[in-house]
This record gives C-alpha cells, structure tokens and sequence, in this order.
C-alpha cells in the first residue's frame, strides 16, 4: 500500500519538477519531444553488441539535467526502481549466446555478455531521456505537442485524461486497498477478493467516466478539445533541435570512441 | 424577463432498469429567485437536475428553460443558460490546468481568444481563485476546488445556477466562504442539498421532493417551521432552529446555569 502512496508522490515531483525555470524548461516542447524521438530511435537501433559507440549518447542526458538544475539522483532512483523489468529481459542473453566475442586478457568475453550490457545501457539512456522530457517539459505540454506534430487528436486526448485522473484512481484504490488491510488482520490479498476489488474499481470508474462526460458536455464539448494556442517557436527553439539533432546523427553515424582509439595509436 | 425562468410540467422519468425515479414533478422558479432542493436520499433530486440541462430526456411531461422547451434542437441554447456544478469537482474538473478547465466552455462557444481570456480571468476573480489558475486541478484543497468548478460554469455566462450538494465535504470555514460567495451571486440558483443551515441563509423558497413527488413547495421559513411535513419528507428541522440542545433536556436552575457557563466558555 505504501508503494501506491509512493507512486502518486513520484509523479506530483515529476509536475513539480516542470515549473522550476531554466534554459531547458523555456524550450518550447515541440523541440524538446522531437529530438528526445530522435534520440531514442537513434540509441535503439545501433547494433546489438555496440557498448562503445553508445558512451557518447550519456552526454546529452547529463548536460540537459545539468542544464535544467535537476538533481541526478532523483533520476538515478528512478532507474533502479525501473531496472528489473529490463534485468529480466537481458538476463537471457548470457545463458543463450555463449560464442566468444572478445578477451580481455585471460578472460573471454562472450557475445552474450556484451550485448546484456549494451541493453541495460541502451534502457538507462532511452528512460533517462524520457524522464528528462517530462520533467522539463509538464506532461500536459508534451501531449499538446505532440497534437501540434501530428498524432491523432483521440490519442493525445486520452494521454491527458490518463493523466489527470490517474491520481483520482489511485487514490480510489488506495482506499479500498487501505479498508481491506484494516479487517484482513495481516492477510494478503486473496485472489478472489481481488477479482471483486478490481471490478468494483472499474464499475466506479465507468461510472465517473460517465460523470465527468456529463460535465463536459454541459460546458458545451462537441468532441474536440480547444485550447489557446500561445506557443511559438523561437529562434532558440530551433538552434537546439537542429545542434542536438546533427549531434545525435553523428553519434550514431560515427563510432567516436574506436575513432579516437584509432587516432590515438596512429599518433604514437 | 422571462428567459430566466425554470418550468417543469408533470415531469415524469423512469430508469431503463425500471426505478420510476420522477412521478409527475411540476414548480415554476422565476428569474432571480433562490430555491432548494431538499429530501431524502434517493428522493429524486439529482435525477430532477439532470433534466434542468438535458443531460435526461422526461418519460414524460416538459421541462422549459425560459422561453425555450427543453428538446433536441434547443440542447445547446439551454446548456447556455444553465450552469451546472457538479457534486465532485472532480468530475467537473478534467483539464490539466485551472485555467484550461475554466477555458474550456468559451473556447467551446466559439469565442476569440481575447474574450475567453477576459471571461476565465473574471471568473477566476469572481470566486478569488486567480492566484490558482496554473495550478493542476488534484494539488488543490475541498474548498478551492469547488470556487474552481464554479469559476468553470461563470465563464460561460449562464443565467441560471444549478448546485448538486455544494457545501458536502467542505470544512466549515470553506463552507461558510462559499455560503456568502453564492449570496452574492444574482443568477437564478436552484440548489440541491442537505445541508438544511445553508437553505435558510441562502434560499427563501423550498421544495421538498419525496418519492419522485413534490410534497412541499413554499417560503423556507413556512416550510421549516412545519413539523408534520419535514418527517414526511424525511427531514428535520435546521440545526440552529431547533432550541438550545443543553437548556431544552430540563429546565432546572442547575442546568439553564450549565448553559450559560457553556455559552461564557464559548
């Protein structure tokens, strides 16, 4: 129970997080979500073993926390709190692709080794990122830009209800969560008593979906939700997306750190 | 002005499940005047109020909002016209902002930017929330979510107010704030509640709705001081009405004492 209370306060500090005001948070959000797209397809398609090429993709996480005052350990916390899922995920690829790959000294190294770390670090910066995004950026902003790029109205429409009636729900459950604890005396949760916990949340759901359509179709909704547009982008807007955008290309195109192993042996 | 008035006629409205909710309901409020809507749970109030905007269409009978009947063509006039405050603010407020939320039925009447912004302002204003607007809607507090739900529906200029339970669930500070906010407000309200201490300070008529029927329609003074009616409708009298819980038991010289230390400690 106390995870769920947890969980609502980790995603109040992510909106508390995206009214603080640096130079990063002043970028308007069509700039800031399209280069984290970028960035993501970029670390996600180098090849399975690459662990080198991928190092200088770290930069563009830490300088923008750094940039934005963020505090790394929040998003250090973050990743450890989110890393069993991909431990599970990797942790095959060791037992499964045993062919050697590389020595380091008396050890070989298999093949499966080396891509476990490159996924663990492919997931680290592609989270990252993500998080990132949203800390400086305020949800609401992001969905609104992506509305302004392109994606369907009836998708970034649900990211916002999701959004903001994600703390109504969890709340709803914490509470019924929190009445079974006082009278099961210490007992888990029984699987049949779920099943009625879950349906009843989702009847109360639908019934405050049904509600909150009444609301809005009170106040004049006609399937489309208008907003005023304020939003320009500036001149800074477009030095960002297009320096970070050709710096991220180059990162995935050449393979900096052999490159300036290369250089370094050829030099001496 | 007669755009203002609220006619419902033999009004009749039976659940698909069967509930006859509404059995032959029939009032007439007139433009400015202050009305409650009281009984017992499941008396049909709430099923009455979603006819007032035609969220429910009557089985039976007619509901006209001013000039207008309440019907298909005239739904978005009428919506208009009345404001509805919902009983959870949650559900009235869905937007990531304040001031989205507030935007939102302008933006939806087709108004330019300039008004809407002007509209939600003075709305904010009207029920001292400004300070509020670009804070999410969850990190607010009973009392400031509900001036926001009101802000959302002022914006749209309605003549009329309708309040599903507005006082339930606020501290009695927030109560009483919200009490004299609303007694400054000119529209037309039609006010559903229990909370009968708000009915005598804001409404001087009340209808007692029971079992889908009007048992009672008159002054809220006549109406509260009518023993025989109020247990029908499964009410009492509003608490500061009702005499002096500790003098009222006995009228010993000891305990009128009791009282008057207790009312010296007060």
């Amino acid at each position: 129970m106390a995870n769920i209370e947890n969980g609502i306060c980790d995603i109040g500090c992510l909106d508390r997080m995206a009214d603080h005001n640096s130079i990063i948070h002043k970028l308007d959000a069509r700039s800031k979500v399209l280069t984290t797209i970028l960035f993501i397809i970029m670390v996600v398609s180098t090849n399975k073993y690459e662990i080198a090429g991928l190092v200088p993709f770290t930069l563009m996480p830490i300088i923008l926390i750094a940039l934005a005052d963020f505090p790394f350990s929040f998003f250090l916390h973050k990743l450890i709190l989110v890393s069993p899922f991909v431990l599970f995920v990797a942790i095959f690829n060791p037992f499964f692709d045993q062919a050697p790959l590389c020595k380091l000294g008396h050890f070989t190294i298999s093949g499966g080794w080396v891509s476990f770390l490159s996924i663990i670090l492919r997931f680290c910066l592609t989270v990252t990122a993500a998080l990132v995004l949203i800390a400086s950026t305020g949800f609401p902003q992001v969905c609104r830009a992506l509305e302004q790029l392109g994606v369907p109205k009836v998708f970034t429409i649900q990211l916002l209800f999701l959004y903001r009636y994600i703390f109504v729900l969890l709340e709803e459950g914490t509470r019924m969560i929190r009445s079974h604890n006082l009278r099961s005396f210490g007992r888990k949760i029984h699987l049949r008593v779920y099943k009625h916990l879950a349906g009843n949340l989702l009847l109360r759901t639908l019934d405050r979906a049904n509600r909150i359509h009444m609301a809005m179709l009170c106040r004049g909704f006609d399937g489309e939700i208008r907003s005023l547009n304020t939003d320009k982008f500036n001149r800074s807007d477009y030095i960002f997306t297009i320096t970070t955008c050709s710096l991220v290309v180059i990162f995935r195109l050449v393979n900096l750190p052999q490159f300036a192993g290369t250089l370094f042996i050829r030099l001496f | 002005m007669s755009h203002h008035i609220v006619e419902v006629k033999n009004l009749r409205f039976t659940y698909p499940d069967g509930t006859a909710a509404l059995q032959s309901i029939s009032f007439r409020i007139n433009h400015g005047e202050s009305v409650a809507l009281v009984g017992a749970n499941g008396a049909g109030k709430s099923t009455l109020l979603l006819h007032l905007n035609g969220y429910l269409s009557p089985s039976e009978g007619t509901v006209r909002i001013g000039d207008l009947p309440l019907n298909k063509d005239t739904l978005k006039d009428v919506r208009k016209t009345v404001g509805m405050v919902f009983q959870d603010s949650d559900d009235q407020l869905f937007m990531s902002k304040v001031y989205d939320d507030v935007a939102f039925g302008p933006l939806n009447l087709g108004l330019p930017s300039e008004e809407v912004n002007s509209r939600v302002i003075a709305a904010l204003k009207k029920v001292d929330v400004e300070h509020l607007k670009n804070r999410p809607p969850y990190k607010l507090s009973g009392g400031q979510k509900k001036r926001a739900a009101i802000a959302s529906v002022l914006s749209m200029n309605p003549s009329i107010l309708v309040m599903d339970e507005p006082t339930a669930g606020l501290d009695p500070r927030s109560r009483r704030q919200l009490i004299n906010l609303l007694h400054g407000f000119e529209h037309t309200k039609i006010i559903a509640t229990h909370d009968l201490d708000m009915v005598t300070d804001l409404c001087d008529r009340t209808i007692i709705i029971h079992d889908g029927k009007v048992l009672g329609d008159g002054s809220t003074s006549d109406i509260f001081s009518d023993m025989e009616l109020l247990n029908a409708g499964h009410l009492e009298r509003p608490l500061r009405m009702q005499s002096c819980p500790i003098c009222s038991k006995t009228t010993s010289k000891i305990n009128v004492n009791k009282c008057q230390t207790a009312e010296l400690q007060n």
